[in-house]
């Protein structure tokens, strides 16, 4: 993952959309194919809508960052959700006033 | 490893990409051109080509790969270059033209959507380059796509340059008749400067000044449509306590520009500038700097209170961005472009922003009057006395003002003009009937400003 500062290779992926059965299997089927590997996850419902937020470490993953997240996109709208990924810095910055680190 | 955020925090870093435009708004690379001096002026463009496409040809691929690894969009990748009055001055022969074609072709080559430093500063007169230049900004501009031109005319310690301004009054409206057929987009891009500051990432007014290093990346930030959410969200908060969430927002939008700056320093080993803390609109729904001031509670842009709302709008956001970036500088603060943001457009076509509101709005806010669309048939000498008053504000309080409008050929006020993409397109607005050409035409400079009797 040369894309990624700092050697940190987390990132942070949300999925929201309405609740139903089969969506942590579905999302962790998906990752596990690329070698991703899931360190923490939270879900809840926020604002009527499912939300769930996971950390995952593309250390040894087989796949691209870019191409990743592209296929999260694409694979979430056909299980009528939204996925989004980004880099865990993203949110360090934003949230910590040290998040320069 | 746990979360280490709240649900709220990833939710609201989330929306503010994929629902508020959030985004960096442009990466820029200055490039010294110092050493590109000769005496033929073939080779200068040689140098001019070589040097560029050289230093800058990763600059749009680690754009790409930044957007891609932490998922904010990086709009723009823009070069800024050495004032090109210096860098031409040592030809035998004069080609400033063959210069801007030049830079517009090491643009295309290395692929950035803008290149800036078509400049000059002549604050207190003219060298025969400087002189040499601005004659040929109104061809430069109309044969090239991707070039940008300044000119700094006025500044604080040096007063106003009066020969200048009415010399730019005619390059505006010259520049403007070459590219009639598109409704003027020419002086589109090109900016008359008080205090121009040497190292602004935004375009049309970016170059690299003569005391930057060789190489620098410059990060301009968005986010107008993030800090309205905050604004609209909070409907019964007293001012003070907007003010402070103007600020937080603001913190948290710059970060990303802080961010992005380190990244891609590291990316290409080119050192990290400044962030530039500007808001800065775009044409596109919900991305407008008026769209805030009327969530702050004014019915339409422009009306009475308009200033106040601005004033406070643009002191929170050089605070809480000052607090998120290392280095801050560029033109920092919001911009009140016309074309570019979509509520500005409907203010004016409402009558409730008229040109000397937009003028008033400038005392209180970064840049100057800017995107405006005027009649096509506006004498040049009230082009310059529009120049004049802008350079006046500025000079006066101590900032950067500027003046970008677009004489439009052939229309006149209330007719609609069409730039597209980022520039957008905008209702002509209505001048002065009444002359300011015995004043313009006295020439001179007007002398800088007492420091002290500050009233």
């Amino acid at each position: 993952m040369s894309a990624l500062e700092k050697g940190g290779s987390r990132v942070i992926i949300t999925v929201l959309g309405k609740d139903k059965v089969g969506i942590i299997a579905w999302i962790s089927t998906l990752l596990a194919r690329y070698n991703a590997n899931i360190l923490d996850i939270s879900q809840t419902i926020l604002q009527e809508f499912f939300t769930m937020i996971m950390v995952v470490d593309l250390a040894g993953a087989n796949i691209e960052f870019k191409d990743l997240r592209e296929e999260l996109a694409g694979q979430g709208k056909m299980q009528e959700m939204k996925v989004t990924m980004q880099h865990e810095d993203v949110f360090h910055y934003m949230h910590r006033i040290e998040g320069g680190r | 490893m746990r979360i280490s955020f709240s649900p709220n925090e990833i939710l609201e870093t989330v929306r503010m990409v994929e629902d508020q435009n959030l985004d960096i708004r442009t990466i820029t690379m200055g490039i010294s051109l110092r050493d590109c001096a000769h005496s033929d002026a073939k080779t200068v463009q040689a140098k001019i080509y070589d040097k560029i496409t050289r230093l800058a040809q990763d600059l749009v691929k680690a754009g790409e790969e930044i957007e891609a690894a932490y998922g904010i969009p990086v709009i723009n990748k823009r070069i800024s270059v050495t004032p090109i009055s210096l860098v031409g001055e040592s030809c035998d022969v004069y080609d400033y033209v063959g210069i801007a074609e030049a830079l517009d072709r090491a643009a295309e080559e290395v692929g950035v959507n803008f290149i800036g430093g078509f400049s000059a500063l002549v604050q207190k007169g003219f060298t025969r380059g400087d002189a040499a230049l601005v004659e040929a900004i109104p061809e430069a501009l109309s044969r090239t796509k991707l070039v940008c031109s300044s000119v700094n005319v006025a500044s604080t310690k040096a007063g106003i340059n009066m020969d200048a301004v009415l010399k730019m009054g005619e390059v505006v409206v010259e520049t403007a008749r070459l590219t009639a057929e598109q409704d003027g987009i020419g002086a589109a891009k090109l900016v008359v400067f008080c205090n121009v500051p040497e190292d602004n990432p935004f375009m049309a007014g970016a170059f690299h000044g003569v005391g930057e290093p060789e190489c620098v990346l410059n990060v301009g930030v968005s986010g107008p449509g993030v800090v309205n959410r905050v604004v609209r969200a909070n409907p019964n908060q007293d001012l003070g306590e907007l003010a402070n969430l103007i600020k937080q927002t603001a913190f948290k939008i710059t970060r990303m520009g802080e961010l992005v700056g380190r990244a891609a320093s590291k990316r290409l080993g080119v050192p990290f500038g400044i962030v530039d803390l500007s808001l800065a609109p775009t044409p596109a729904v919900g991305d407008s700097v008026a769209d805030i001031l009327e969530g702050m509670g004014l019915a339409k842009c422009g009306t009475h209170g308009t200033t106040a709302a601005l004033a406070l709008l643009n002191d929170a956001v050089k605070k809480g961005g000052s607090m998120a970036s290392s280095q801050v500088g560029g033109l920092s603060g919001a911009f009140i472009p016309v074309s570019e943001d979509a509520g500005m457009v409907s203010a004016v076509e409402a009558g409730a922003l008229s040109l000397d509101k937009l003028e008033a709005m400038t005392c209180v806010c970064s840049v100057g009057l800017d995107m405006i669309a005027l009649p096509g048939d506006t004498p040049t000498e009230t082009v310059a006395g529009i120049i004049a008053d802008e350079m006046a504000i500025g000079m006066i309080n101590k900032k950067t003002t500027a003046v970008r409008v677009i004489p439009a050929p052939g229309k006149q006020a209330g007719d609609r003009v069409e730039f597209g993409g980022l520039l957008g397109g905008a209702p002509v607005i209505k001048v002065h009937p009444f002359s300011s050409a015995a004043f313009v035409r006295r020439g001179g400079r007007i002398p800088s400003p007492l420091q002290a009797l500050t009233n």
